[in-house]
């Protein structure tokens, strides 16, 4: 008999496991619900969200044109040499300009913000709840999902699309100077290729791309700071830790995950 | 009596293995404050929260006026938040705003008051806690007892209706915890809130609090007046209190009431014994209020302390003093009639109107008014009686111009 229990042990585990993640799912949803539901409600945070699109946005541009800068110059290295083998090299600047705009740019920004202003958030929420700042403001009748989360969330989805295009933009200019000045391909064949493949098409999928990003990585890492005190493994500052880290690490692995589905379903 | 504010019926409360509360019964009435005293880690806050809505009971029912809080619709809780106010034991304030970004958070939120407006209000409240010019330092740069402060005048600024005190003036020194004590009894009697309190600090608590009621492995095991609670015989009661209480009373390192109680005891017994009779003087600071509205409340405090020091100076050492209330000091002159008391008295009225200051400095010119009463024991009588009949008696010691 003791092999019949042990499955069952093994089998109400599992099932314990996929009940608490359906729930866990469901807490998000409704946690992303209630934050979108908010940033429309009467008065607008808009001196919140402004302050918000400054740290989320503006204080991120610098590493967006860093990573932006080199991601287009190594594609350019990479694609220049995959194509000479081709004779094709002439095609290099569709190749940066599409693959930039189409998925490195919206998945890169969003991985950069995540590290960025994600785990910042995670830890700051996380630990205005470990101090009861949270509790304090529901003491005031203040919403803290609309104080806390809204504002973060608005400011997201506004900064991921700007930062995105920025970083597409270097990106591009990256390509030309490791394709072009480095590598001798002909700079006007190089923005014209970029010109004549990229269809309005490609741009708004990004955006769009970007836009759920925004969406997926606000929710996650505020979500995460904000229950930082339901966690089982840690109290305290400990509980913050983890949950900065979790909230990093599930976004990230959220972004790749989503990309691919947006992708098939934009192709 | 009315009908209670707030009603606790057996609320159960567990943690894990914990059991917090344990059947918790309380009545809550309106206009007065209530003190919790228990042991450390028995429950108080969480007790504290669950008025609050912070914590929901596992079982039980908590009524506001008459009606359980579980079935009260959405936009009445909201009103009844907007009465309530907490303050919590670890400030828990916003670390990442300046101090008055803490303050006016609430007005700022949750009225539609103008920025002046509000200015003002989170100035008046400062400077009523003695907070000037930290307008723009954060939390992490103050002290314990300012962020206390802090938290206090948070939890005031909106002129709540109920305010819920978790330990507020833990870590306070004697001036300051006193100008607390005086500022949180001084706002009920101006504004009437309702007030519940989770205190240590005993007996200082007692000149404040309307009710007292003490939480014992999950339950309430006492609930009455101040008085009532130091004539229990119930021995748990009896050893938590005394060991609580100090010996000195911090503001004026006199005895604290409850001892200057026991001497006057003392007192009666050598009457009876050796008939020997005793006078006693009940000082009155008659315009505390005053002060604290113009001065402030820690001034208020240090004018008792002055006048507790200067009381001490002229007493032998068979006298004793103690403090009776948050304005109030009594005396007892043993082997003293009468006429001796008002002599002891006229010689104090010298000495005062000498200092006129009365370590509060130059201020705008208002009179400090103190009064003495006087009764002589002759026969057998209640310390109360005789303190009636002292504040019948009532008459002018001093009364100055501070300028």
């Amino acid at each position: 008999m003791v092999p019949f229990v042990r499955s069952t042990h093994f089998l109400s585990a599992v099932g314990r496991w996929t009940i608490f993640q359906i729930q866990e799912i469901g807490r998000i949803a409704l946690f992303m619900f209630r934050g979108i539901v908010f940033i429309f409600s009467i008065p607008f945070q808009i001196f919140k969200t402004v302050n918000q699109v400054y740290f989320i946005g503006m204080k991120s541009v610098f590493v967006i044109c860093l990573t932006g800068a080199f991601t287009g110059m190594v594609l350019g290295l990479q694609g220049y040499y995959t194509l000479v083998k081709f004779g094709s090299e002439g095609l290099l600047g569709s190749a940066v300009a599409l693959s930039l705009i189409r998925e490195l740019g919206p998945v890169l920004t969003a991985i950069m913000i995540t590290a960025r202003a994600g785990s910042a958030m995670a830890a700051e929420i996380g630990i205005m709840r470990i101090s009861e700042q949270i509790d304090a403001l529901e003491t005031m009748d203040i919403n803290p999902i609309r104080f806390l989360f809204s504002p973060r969330l608005l400011a997201a989805l506004i900064s991921f699309p700007l930062l995105t295009a920025i970083f597409d933009v270097v990106g591009i200019v990256g390509g030309y100077l490791s394709g072009s000045l480095l590598l001798g391909i002909n700079p006007g064949i190089f923005f014209s290729r970029v010109e004549s493949s990229v269809l309005m098409k490609d741009v708004t999928g990004g955006f769009l791309k970007s836009i759920v990003f925004a969406a997926v990585v606000a929710t996650i890492c505020c979500f995460q700071g904000y229950y930082t005190h339901t966690r089982a493994e840690g109290f305290g500052a400990r509980g913050v830790s983890l949950a900065t880290t979790s909230a990093v690490v599930i976004s990230c692995v959220l972004i790749l995950i989503t990309d691919y589905i947006l992708t098939t379903f934009l192709l | 009596m009315n009908a209670p504010l707030i009603e606790f019926k057996k609320v159960y409360k567990r943690f894990g293995a914990n059991q917090v509360l344990n059947g918790v019964d309380l009545l809550i009435y309106r206009g007065e404050i209530t003190t919790i005293i228990g042991k450390s880690g028995g429950g108080k806050s969480v007790l504290l929260k669950h008025i609050i809505g912070l914590i929901l009971p596992d079982s039980g029912e908590i009524l506001f006026e008459g009606r359980p809080l579980s079935e009260i619709k959405k936009a009445e809780k909201r009103a009844f938040k907007k009465k309530i106010s907490y303050m919590f034991q670890g400030t828990a304030l916003f670390d990442s705003m300046t101090v008055f970004e803490n303050i006016a958070l609430p007005l700022k939120e949750k009225t539609e008051l103008k920025d002046a407006e509000i200015r003002e209000r989170v100035h008046n409240k400062m400077s009523d806690l003695d907070l000037q010019d930290i307008d723009d330092k954060y939390p992490s740069q103050l002290s314990g007892g300012m962020k206390k402060r802090v938290a206090l005048a948070r939890a005031l600024v909106t002129d709540p209706e109920i305010v819920l005190f978790d330990e507020p003036t833990t870590g306070l020194d004697p001036i300051r915890k006193n100008a607390v004590h005086s500022m949180i009894s001084d706002y009920q009697k101006r504004f009437g809130f309702t007030g519940i309190a989770v205190s240590h600090e005993l007996p200082d608590i007692f000149y404040i609090s309307q009710r007292i009621a003490m939480l014992d492995e999950g339950r309430i095991i006492f609930q009455g007046t101040p008085k009532e609670i130091q004539q229990t015989t119930d021995p748990v009661i009896r050893e938590f209190i005394q060991g609580l209480e100090t010996r000195r009373d911090g503001l004026t390192g006199m005895v604290p009431r409850p001892m200057g109680e026991e001497r006057f005891k003392e007192e009666m017994d050598r009457l009876r014994r050796f008939r020997i009779a005793f006078s006693l003087i009940l000082l009155t600071v008659r315009n505390m209020d005053e002060i604290n509205l113009k001065i402030g409340h820690v001034k208020g405090q240090i004018v008792l302390k002055n006048l507790a020091e200067k009381v001490k100076q002229y007493m032998r050492v068979t006298d004793t003093c103690s403090r009776y209330g948050l304005n109030k000091i009594l005396i007892f002159l043993s082997h003293t009639n009468l006429e001796q008391a008002r002599m002891f008295c006229g010689k104090l009225s010298d000495e005062l109107a000498q200092n006129e200051t009365m370590g509060i400095g130059p201020a705008p010119g208002f009179c400090l008014s103190i009064s003495a009463g006087f009764a002589e024991v002759k026969k057998e009588n209640h310390i109360e009686d005789l303190i009636a009949n002292a504040e019948l008696s009532q008459n002018q010691l001093s009364e100055f111009r501070v300028c």
